[in-house]
């Protein structure tokens, strides 16, 4: 089946078969691979992708349900030598991330969070990602993390 | 893990969503936000010949007054309820409940619809749908009908709703005064090990539970004792009776009947029973 999609501002057009998982069409496919799978059941939010702006664990979407949606994945949050998204920036101030596997998945769940919540408290936080787990259990500086990026100037992108 | 394969089409209406159904046969399912049919396809406990994409159906996500009920579409995302203005006047019970399904990003997806039709005794907002006397409103090739709550929930997994039908719409009664849902988990993003929702329509409170049996369920000796009189801490005490809960990984049968004592008993007290 043809689906066409934007992701990370660039359009795509594929045919893919119907059960083709939006992570592995992403990944094979479109050849982003920033986007990792940890558990394949839709726990670990590993492959946290925004859909139109909104957080979406991307193994348990269909590409077919993608078509004509805007995708961004964690290559587009900046541009490839421009400076970083504040998130990665904060992430990489708080060091927030230890193997960063779960990494690309964190990035995209709090930005999905901040642009729901500007300025969350640092329960707000740690419920926000509760999406998202993280085997090295950095969950402390990632919440640091999140909490400057939020308060950063400028704000929240 | 992959799907096994299957058909796919895309309905642009309720009307086609309809007629593509019972083109496809039984073995066809609809696909709403797919984050309970998905993850059983990957695992292939699940595999439908086809599935009808109803999740587009921009004409079935609202949330309305209409009069003594709020009618909330069948594909209203539990992202969605959890913000509505609307719920938060008229039933806000129902935002809080949306607000504790998963994660953000499964809700994100899910839709309430998805929740209710998959008849999972485990799922939280079909248990404040039963709370709330919701009518369950389902089409098919025959036209529409309405089935209560009470109902609707046939066993595990199963529910009033045909293989070529369609859930469209759910209809709850506002709440007034306090309401209060407990859900017992082990782990943030878990399901309830066992839950419990109270909310007053009118007259004595009603209290659901989930995952105390093969179907969500009214607790009938706790409101009965609560009619007779009886105290939150008394009627609490008959939060088990007719129930039939199952023992798993997360839970003994008998630690689930202690529980639902337990959260009824806070549940009254919380919503100021
Ligand atoms: C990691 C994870 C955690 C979760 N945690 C919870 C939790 O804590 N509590 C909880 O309650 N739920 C939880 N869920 C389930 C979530 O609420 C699902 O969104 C919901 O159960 C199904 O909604 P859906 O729109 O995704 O339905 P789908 O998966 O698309 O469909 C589910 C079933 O309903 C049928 N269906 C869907 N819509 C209709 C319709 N309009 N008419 C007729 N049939 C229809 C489908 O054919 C299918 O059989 C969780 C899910 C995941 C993946
Ligand atoms: S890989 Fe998708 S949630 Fe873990
Ligand atoms: S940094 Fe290793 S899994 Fe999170």
């Amino acid at each position: 089946m043809k689906v066409s999609m934007t992701i990370n501002g660039r359009s795509v057009d594929a045919d893919v078969e119907p059960r083709t998982l939006l992570v592995h069409f992403i990944r094979n496919d479109v050849g982003l691979t920033g986007t990792n799978v940890g558990c394949d059941t839709t726990n670990c939010g590993a492959c946290t992708i925004l859909m139109d702006g909104e957080s979406v664990k991307s193994c348990t979407v269909l590409a077919v349900q993608a078509d004509g949606a805007s995708i961004t994945t964690i290559e587009g949050l900046a541009e490839p030598d421009g400076p970083m998204h504040p998130m990665q920036e904060a992430f990489r101030e708080n060091h927030a991330l230890q193997c960063g596997y779960c990494t690309p998945g964190m990035v995209m769940a709090a930005v999905s969070l901040l642009q729901e919540n500007p300025s969350p408290t640092e329960a707000e936080v740690r419920e926000g990602l509760e999406g998202n787990l993280c085997r090295c259990t950095g969950y402390h500086n990632i919440v640091k993390a999140v909490l400057a990026a939020a308060s950063a100037p400028g704000g929240p992108k | 893990m992959i799907p096994a394969a299957f058909e796919y089409a895309r309905a642009g209406s309720v009307d086609e969503a309809i007629s593509l159904l019972s083109e496809h046969g039984e073995d066809a399912k609809v696909l709403a936000g797919g984050h309970s049919l998905l993850p059983l396809m990957k695992l292939r406990l699940a595999t439908p010949s086809a599935l009808i994409d109803v999740g587009r159906l921009q004409e079935l996500s609202y949330v309305r007054d209409a009069g003594d009920r709020i009618a909330i579409g069948a594909l209203t995302r539990h992202r969605d309820l959890q913000v509505s203005d609307e719920l938060a006047r008229s039933a806000p019970i129902v935002s809080h409940v949306a607000g504790l399904v998963g994660d953000p990003q499964v809700r994100h997806r899910g839709t309430i619809g998805g929740s209710v039709a998959h008849g999972d005794p485990a799922s939280d907002l079909p248990a404040v749908v039963l709370a709330l006397d919701g009518e369950l409103v389902i089409r098919g090739p025959a036209g529409e009908r309405v089935v209560p709550a009470s109902e609707f929930f046939h066993g595990f997994l199963e529910t009033a709703i045909g293989p070529d039908e369609l859930l469209v719409e759910i209809r709850l009664r506002k709440t007034q005064g306090g309401w209060s849902y407990q859900k017992f988990n082990r782990r943030a993003q878990d399901w309830a090990t066992v839950g419990v929702a109270v909310a007053r329509t009118d007259g004595t409170p009603a209290v659901a539970l989930v995952n105390m049996g093969a179907t969500p369920l009214r607790a009938a000796a706790v409101e009965s004792a609560l009619a007779a009189g009886a105290s939150p801490a008394e009627a609490a005490e008959s939060a088990a009776e007719g129930a039939d809960p199952s023992s798993d990984i997360q839970a003994s049968a008998e630690f689930r009947r202690h529980l639902a004592r337990v959260l009824v008993r806070r549940g009254l007290e919380e919503a100021g029973v």
